[in-house]
């Protein structure tokens, strides 16, 4: 699994699309079928191209969200106004219609299910993606490695996987999920909006004293500020990764 | 390795997704294949952001037979500098032009510096490497950058120095410097071990290993 041969990895394959749902209103999750996928390690990207008619083509990175299943996986992608890539599929692909795409890509964003540390997880909006599929794997491994996910969103509409991740919360033994709201908290929420903050990820993040790992996801800013606060605790930014969407 | 293509390969036939039209940039913007144009500076980095004082700054350059050459930050800002304009390629897409920067070329740098080396792993405070041969860290092709658009470089794109060689990709212009090994052999840096390209030319987009 994500040892293929490097030419393997590296070739633009034909993807199709097995199922789109919406995630939130404006992110989608987009199931894939790729014949001779290699499988990937929970944290890996994709490179998408897309083609017009005329031979114009782009390309963009997404993560994969999904555990490691076959030649199957889920990337899961927000909507970005004015995109150009990401309208697209968000909203014209449609369950049947192939795509190219090649990885697994990434080798340093990655969690092994033998590292026996607790982990970390940071996530900022639609950064949640290569995260969950950290949880996903640990839990389809039946892993015990102790999981925290500390998850920024806007407000509660915001929240991907939503209804997952309250289900785990309760039944993935050791995986723990805190939410931040930073523009409108749910009704009853005992805390007002906020900015993740220092208490937040000291209370809420294992103690720099358990050596754990650590994955910081989201937009620049984000992972930027997160970041510096891990090593203001303590922690050794060696074991502090980060990805960036942009 | 294996050569021959699997099935699915699409790398002589691309799909074409109908109703993508795609944003295009104007004719006469040259980007290398797979790039778009971004406005803003979006930043790369696999860790935090290290905090290195110029008080604390040391650039150091190895040679293989064990010789050193340092500069402290005064040192350094008192070597005649070059002002540089340059469009720039980051592997994750996203292509700049007309960047605007300060620094003192590699040239100057390596002038007295004795080697036989082929090859360069440039470190970064923070642990960072990359590698990239010793021959295109010269003839003016790689400075120490200090300054970007008229300001001190920030820490978030490398501050207070890093490396500028814009004619391959990004990562090659490692930030947080702090100094270069000289090699016999080709010595893979941090990105290149986690599956990045050695060389990184964006004109043939060599991302990966193996591209
Ligand atoms: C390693 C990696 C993994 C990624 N994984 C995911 C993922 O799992 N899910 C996902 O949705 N995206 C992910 N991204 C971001 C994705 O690659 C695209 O940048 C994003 O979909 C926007 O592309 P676009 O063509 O729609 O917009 P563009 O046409 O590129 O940009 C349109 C406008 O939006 C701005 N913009 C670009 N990206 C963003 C962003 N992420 N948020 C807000 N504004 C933006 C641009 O500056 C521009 O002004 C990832 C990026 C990287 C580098």
């Amino acid at each position: 699994m994500a040892r293929a041969a490097v030419s393997g990895r590296l070739t633009w394959r034909v993807a199709e699309l097995a199922e789109a749902t919406d995630i939130t209103k404006s992110a989608r999750g987009l199931v894939f079928d790729v014949p001779g996928w290699p499988g990937h390690l929970p944290g890996q990207h994709v490179d998408v191209r897309l083609t017009a008619e005329d031979g114009y083509s782009v390309q963009r990175s997404y993560s994969i969200s999904s555990a490691p299943d076959g030649e199957r996986f889920e990337l899961s992608v927000q909507r970005v106004a004015d995109g150009e890539v990401s309208p697209y599929l968000c909203d014209v692909l449609s369950p049947g219609d192939r795509i190219e795409l090649r990885g697994p890509v990434g080798g340093w964003f990655v969690w092994r299910s033998a590292d026996q540390a607790p982990v970390t997880l940071v996530a900022g909006g639609s950064g949640i993606a290569p995260l969950m599929a950290m949880i996903r794997t640990r839990a389809a491994e039946g892993s015990r490695v102790p999981f925290r996910l500390i998850y920024s969103v806007r407000t509660p509409e915001d929240v991907y996987y939503a209804d997952e991740l309250r289900r785990r919360a309760r039944e993935d033994a050791g995986l723990d999920v805190h939410l931040v709201y930073t523009r409108q908290a749910p009704e009853g929420s005992p805390e007002p909006p906020k900015r993740l903050g220092l208490a937040t990820l000291n209370t809420h993040g294992w103690p720099a004293d358990f050596a754990p790992n650590v994955f910081v996801c989201g937009p620049t800013g984000f992972v930027e500020t997160v970041s510096d606060i891990f090593v203001a605790l303590g922690h050794d930014p060696r074991r502090v990764r980060t990805e960036r969407f942009g | 390795m294996a050569f021959g293509a699997p099935l699915s390969s699409t790398d002589t036939m691309p799909i074409v997704s109908p109703g993508f039209t795609g944003r295009r940039q104007s004719p006469d913007v040259q980007l290398p294949p797979g790039q778009y144009l971004a406005e803003d500076f979006p930043v790369l980095t696999a860790g935090p952001t290290p905090r290195v004082t110029t008080d604390r700054w040391q650039f150091t350059i190895n040679t293989e037979a064990g010789q050193r050459y340092d500069w402290s930050w005064q040192q350094l800002i008192e070597l005649p500098a070059e002002k540089i304009t340059t469009d720039i390629h980051c592997v994750t897409k996203w292509s700049k032009l007309g960047t605007r920067w300060k620094g003192v070329s590699l040239d100057v740098l390596l002038e007295d510096v004795e080697t036989a080396a082929d090859f360069a792993l440039v470190q970064s405070y923070g642990g960072y490497t990359t590698n990239l041969p010793l021959e295109d860290l010269i003839d003016g092709q790689a400075w120490i950058a200090y300054r970007y658009d008229g300001d001190e470089l920030t820490p978030e794109h490398g501050g207070p120095a890093r490396l500028l060689v814009p004619h391959l990709y990004f990562w090659k212009s490692a930030k947080w410097v702090r100094g270069i090994q000289l090699l016999l052999e080709d010595e893979p840096g941090f990105w290149e071990s986690a599956g990045y390209h050695d060389y990184g030319d964006p004109w043939r987009e060599q991302r990966y290993q193996g591209d």
